[in-house]
């Protein structure tokens, strides 16, 4: 049979691949978009996985907002990135240092 | 039975998990992430939880990642510039998640979340709506969140399309409202002046 620690293993693999995907792609803003979906998707298991074996719906409906919340931040990160590369003609985050801080 | 369908589904997904964060074409990059997420709707589905399965296979696959397909299409990149020091961060990011991966690994073992502290809940009947259950909490209890969703969507909306709405200068575009109330005098100007002699 698959055990909860099956399920929460497996998240932690996503999000520890996601974590070492910021490491690596540090200059491109996509694939950095792409590690926090992963990373959100690493947690939405553990939800779901919560929610099975403790029988307790609360967990889906918690994975629910997170869809929705990571759908708009998609969106407006998304926005960003294009008017970002209209301005730039360039998404490399070392370009992104007007503001020096 | 259910655990090969699990091995068999967490090993396509940590295999495209790896290749988002290391194929070289963001195009390639974004098909993983495909994969992934339909493969974790498929492992979702294992775990009874039917509507958020097909909800992040609708959403996921069908919206937001179509949405990132288009941006990276979209954008001309330079990929030689933003390779650059990724052999550089590549130890000390698997040394970052090995230590992070043993730490929750540690944590989440079998010892603490195994089937004796946890055990498998009974399978539930054909007719059990997954659907139905979450309705029934999410319009009752979690109704003020639920609207609150409804509202950061709607603001979703508005900034991506304030952000990336510009009003194109040197366009051809005519406005029919002024072209209508034009009047010849706004066109042409007639101009009164003595005559003269054209010099060679």
């Amino acid at each position: 049979m698959i055990s909860m620690s099956h399920f929460l293993i497996l998240g932690a693999i996503l999000f520890c691949i996601s974590v070492a995907g910021i490491f690596l792609n540090r200059k491109n803003i996509i694939i950095l978009l792409m590690a926090v979906e992963l990373m959100l998707l690493a947690v939405n298991m553990n939800f779901v996985a919560f929610s099975y074996f403790l029988g307790d719906i609360a967990g889906q409906i918690f994975v629910f907002f997170i869809l929705t919340v990571a759908a708009a931040e998609a969106a407006i990160g998304l926005a960003i990135l294009v008017v970002l590369f209209r301005n730039r003609r360039s998404i490399n985050v070392d370009d992104i240092n007007s503001l020096n801080g | 039975m259910e655990q090969t369908i699990f091995y068999i589904f967490s090993t396509i997904l940590v295999l495209s998990a790896g290749a988002v964060v290391t194929v070289r074409n963001p195009v390639f990059a974004a098909l993983f992430l495909v994969l992934a997420f339909f493969t974790s709707a498929a492992i979702w589905i294992l775990l009874e939880a039917e509507f958020l399965a097909l909800t992040l296979v609708l959403v996921y696959v069908g919206a937001v990642m179509v949405l990132f397909l288009f941006v990276v299409m979209m954008l001309d990149i330079n990929l030689t510039v933003l390779r650059e020091g990724f052999t550089r961060y590549l130890p000390v990011g698997l040394l970052v998640a090995i230590i992070m991966l043993a730490q929750l690994a540690y944590i989440v073992g079998p010892e603490r979340f195994g089937l004796d502290k946890y055990p498998a809940p009974t399978p539930r009947d054909a007719d059990y709506s997954n659907t139905r259950e979450i309705g029934l909490v999410l319009y009752t209890e979690y109704l003020l969140a639920f609207e609150l969703a409804a509202v950061i969507l709607v603001v979703a909306i508005i900034a991506a399309i304030a952000l990336t709405l510009r009003k194109r200068v040197k366009t051809n575009f005519m406005k029919p409202e002024e072209q209508v109330v034009v009047k010849s005098k706004d066109r042409v100007r007639l101009v009164k002046m003595a005559t003269e002699k054209k010099d060679d």
